[in-house]
């Protein structure tokens, strides 16, 4: 049986976090494109654009406490809005790291060309797909995928290390490169964050699924 | 958590058709236990096989074990004057004595023989309507007619008159379901009041009410327990689909 009201407005609420979730996605995959295509103009588009995810954050609040208040959700339900609830601000700050990473690329993009961005791209690869499985596993439900996706984050913390160690090297060797390399520096924190609020996002979609609460918990 | 009811194995019967199937649960002392469920499913007659109160209707049968602190109270010999007494109950309609006030909550301590005079009489009154957070809207009119209470006092006044006889569990049957939302609140308030001093036991069909009130949930459906846990889980993650269906509100 289905309950026509609560339904309707839970099917409202996951349509407006899984548009979210997607500007999100697209807004992080633009602001590494500005960067590696030295694309300034796209760089702004990220940032401007987030306002549209501010105001998406904001709707799906109003959507989420009139749910709670109203239609007194339980069990599945409640957990669903509470899990909604608690990831938006998360991609909201996603986003927000996407937006100083476009922020960077438009300083970057005005220094001399780095030979390479050393294992930076691989990192933001990391990112990228951690975010859309993540996404993924919030819409199917899966606590496998998303225990599997937190293990990840290692992976994006191991590279964040060895692109800080080159990119101290390359200010080291190259004074001239110092600028770009610092830059550079705040872009591989920004990814190293994303990574964590990924993580933040599968413990919620564990809650979801299994009504436990694994974040600070050792053995999840 | 001690068990003060404990039910095994038990069916019950009006005539040929069995309302209850095989249940077993433990009520445990000093919480409140919520019964819920959809019309019809036997939460009344479950309650009602706590205190016996079935033994009234003549077609009724109850098979199995109630025991309350160890003593199965469906072992032949028991006192069902004195069981009801120990276990009382609170209907869903108000239900007061045409007398006055004082009158209902003095009558089972009366008939009980309580009380060891007449000011002791009225100390027991005056303490039941107390616990039943009724006195302090009726000190002043203890002599007038209880039909003269609204709804929500009358109601007060049934709890008062079950509490005056020193009951040691109380069961309700949705108290709340004919009151106001501030009358039911105050019921809600007395009844997380009344636990530090007995077991309860309520019928609600308010999930709300439930959620709120109680420490412990039991879900029944066509006569079978399908789900008895603690609340918080029961309203976060139910053990089973029918639970949360039911609670979800999509129960067919
Ligand atoms: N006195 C009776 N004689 C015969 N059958 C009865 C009697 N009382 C109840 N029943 C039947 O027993 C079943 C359980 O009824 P009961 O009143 O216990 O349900 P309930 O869960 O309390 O329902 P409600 O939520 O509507 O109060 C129902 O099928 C009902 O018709
Ligand atoms: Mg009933």
């Amino acid at each position: 049986m289905e309950n026509r009201l609560l339904d309707q407005q839970l099917d409202l609420l996951r349509d407006k976090i899984l548009l979210l979730g997607g500007t999100t996605e697209a807004a992080l995959h633009r602001a590494m494109q500005s960067l590696t295509e030295r694309d300034s103009e796209l760089a702004k588009k990220v940032m401007d654009e987030d306002r549209i995810i501010d105001q998406m954050e904001l709707e799906i609040d109003r959507l989420s406490v009139e749910i709670l208040a109203l239609q007194k959700p339980a069990a599945h339900d409640l957990r669903f809005v509470i899990s909604v609830a608690k990831i938006t601000p998360i991609l909201e700050r996603i986003a927000d790291h996407a937006g100083s990473i476009a922020e960077a690329a438009i300083k970057i993009n005005q220094e001399p060309q780095l030979k390479n961005y050393i294992d930076m791209p691989l990192m933001a690869e990391i990112a990228a797909e951690m975010l859309r499985t993540a996404l993924d596993a919030f819409t199917s439900e899966d606590a496998a995928v998303s225990r599997e996706v937190i293990l990840r984050d290692q992976k994006i913390d191991e590279c964040y290390h060895r692109v800080f160690d080159e990119l101290i090297r390359i200010m080291i060797n190259n004074p001239q490169a110092a600028t770009c390399a610092a830059h550079l520096m705040f872009v591989a924190k920004h990814l190293e964050r994303i990574g964590d609020y990924v993580k933040d996002i599968c413990e919620l979609n564990v809650y979801l699924r299994e009504a436990a609460f694994i974040k600070h918990s050792p053995n999840q | 958590m001690q068990s003060k009811i404990s039910i095994s194995n038990l069916d019950f019967y009006y005539g040929k058709t069995q309302a209850l199937f095989d249940i077993s649960m433990e009520i445990p002392e000093r919480q409140v236990v919520a019964f819920i469920g959809p019309s019809g499913c036997g939460k009344s007659t479950f309650l009602r096989t706590l205190n016996r109160m079935n033994d009234t209707i003549p077609i009724a049968r109850a098979e199995g074990v109630v025991k309350i602190d160890g003593e199965n109270i469906y072992a032949p010999g028991t006192d069902v004057v004195a069981l009801r007494r120990k276990v009382g109950m609170v209907f869903q309609k108000s239900n007061p004595f045409p007398k006055s006030i004082f009158e209902n909550v003095a009558y089972g301590i009366r008939i009980n023989g309580l009380h060891k005079n007449k000011a002791d009489l009225q100390e027991r009154v005056e303490k039941a309507l107390r616990d039943a957070a009724l006195l302090n809207e009726v000190k002043d009119r203890l002599n007038s007619s209880a039909f003269g209470l609204s709804g929500g006092q009358q109601q007060r006044l049934c709890i008062a008159r079950a509490l005056a006889v020193q009951p040691e569990v109380i069961l309700m049957d949705e108290p709340a379901s004919a009151l106001d939302p501030i009358a039911t609140q105050k019921i809600e308030e007395l009844v997380v009041e009344l636990k530090k001093q007995y077991s309860i036991v309520i019928v609600t069909h308010n999930m709300q009410q439930a959620s709120r009130v109680s420490d412990k949930t039991a879900f029944f459906m066509l006569g079978k327990l399908i789900e008895f846990n603690p609340t918080q889980k029961m309203f976060t993650n139910p053990d089973e689909r029918l639970t949360e269906d039911y609670i979800t509100g999509r129960f067919g």
